[in-house]
C-alpha cells in the first residue's frame, strides 16, 4: 500500500514539457472563455435585477455598459461566447466519436476561431445598426 | 480482466457514485444553450442602448420572459458543472477546493433565483 516511494512518483507534467499545438491553444482557450463567461455573466444577472429596481439603477447599467470599458468588455463577453459556443459544438462532435484526427482537430480549430471572429463583428455590426 | 463486483459493474456508477451524471448533464445544458444564446445575441443586438421602457415591453414579452428564464437556468447550472472541474483541477488543498466549490454553487443558485425573480417581477 502506500510507502515512502509513493511520493517519488511523478506528478503530471506541466503545460511547458509539451511541443506547442494549435489543438493545446484551442482547448485551453475554451477553458478561458469559460471561466471569463462564468464572470461576464453575472452582468446579465445585474442588467434583470436593476430593470427590476427601475428606471434609475437601469440607466446606470446601460451607461456603464455603454461607456468605452463596458463596450470592450461586451465585445470581450461576445467573442468569449461565440469561441465558447463554437467549441462546444466542437466537443459535441467529439462526444459523437467524430473528428479525432489531428488535421481534423487543427481544421475543426481553424474553423471554429474564423466563425468565433466573424460572428462577434456580425453581431456588433447589427448592435450598431440598431443604435442607428 | 476486472476487479469490480458484479453488481457495480451492472450499477456502473464508479468511485464517485455518481456514474456520467456530471458529464451527461453538462452535455445536456450545453445542447440546450446552442439555440438560447444564438436567440439571446440576436435579442441584446437589437436592444442596445435600450430605455427602461423599451427593455420593460420588450422582457414583458412571455416568450421573452419564458425564454430568458430558459438561458439564465441552462447557464447557471452549466456554469457551476464547468467551473467545478476547473477547481478540482487547480485547487489541490483539500479544505479550500470545497470552501470554494461551495461558494461557486452557492452563488450560482443565488443568481439564477435573482435573476428569476426579476424576469417574473417585470414580465407579470
Amino acid at each position: 500500500m502506500s510507502d515512502s516511494k509513493a511520493q517519488d512518483r511523478p506528478l503530471s507534467p506541466h503545460l511547458q514539457v509539451y511541443r506547442w499545438e494549435w489543438t493545446m491553444l484551442y482547448s485551453i482557450l475554451h477553458r478561458m472563455t469559460g471561466v471569463g463567461l462564468a464572470v461576464g455573466t453575472t452582468v446579465l444577472v445585474w442588467w434583470l435585477v436593476a430593470m427590476a429596481i427601475g428606471p434609475g439603477a437601469f440607466d446606470l447599467v446601460q451607461s456603464f455598459l455603454g461607456s468605452i470599458i463596458g463596450r470592450l468588455m461586451l465585445f470581450g463577453w461576445t467573442w468569449a461566447l461565440f469561441y465558447h459556443l463554437a467549441n462546444g459544438i466542437r466537443h459535441l462532435f467529439w462526444d459523437a466519436g467524430m473528428g479525432f484526427e489531428l488535421e481534423t482537430g487543427r481544421l475543426t480549430g481553424h474553423t471554429v476561431l474564423a466563425s468565433s471572429v466573424v460572428l462577434t463583428v456580425l453581431a456588433w455590426v447589427c448592435g450598431y445598426a440598431a443604435l442607428g | 480482466m476486472s476487479f469490480k463486483t458484479p453488481i457495480g459493474r451492472v450499477r456502473g456508477l464508479g468511485s464517485a457514485k455518481e456514474g456520467t451524471h456530471h458529464w451527461w448533464a453538462q452535455r445536456v445544458t450545453a445542447v440546450a444553450l446552442v439555440p438560447l444564446t444564438l436567440w439571446f445575441v440576436y435579442a441584446m443586438t437589437s436592444l442596445a442602448g435600450a430605455d427602461h421602457a423599451t427593455a420593460m415591453a420588450w422582457l414583458g414579452d412571455p416568450r421573452n420572459a419564458i425564454l430568458t428564464i430558459l438561458l439564465v437556468i441552462a447557464t447557471f447550472h452549466h456554469v457551476q458543472l464547468g467551473v467545478q472541474v476547473v477547481i478540482e483541477d487547480y485547487v489541490h488543498a483539500e479544505g479550500m477546493k470545497i470552501v470554494v466549490l461551495m461558494a461557486v454553487k452557492l452563488a450560482c443558485v443565488a443568481l439564477v433565483v435573482a435573476a428569476i425573480f426579476s424576469i417574473l417581477k417585470v414580465a407579470l
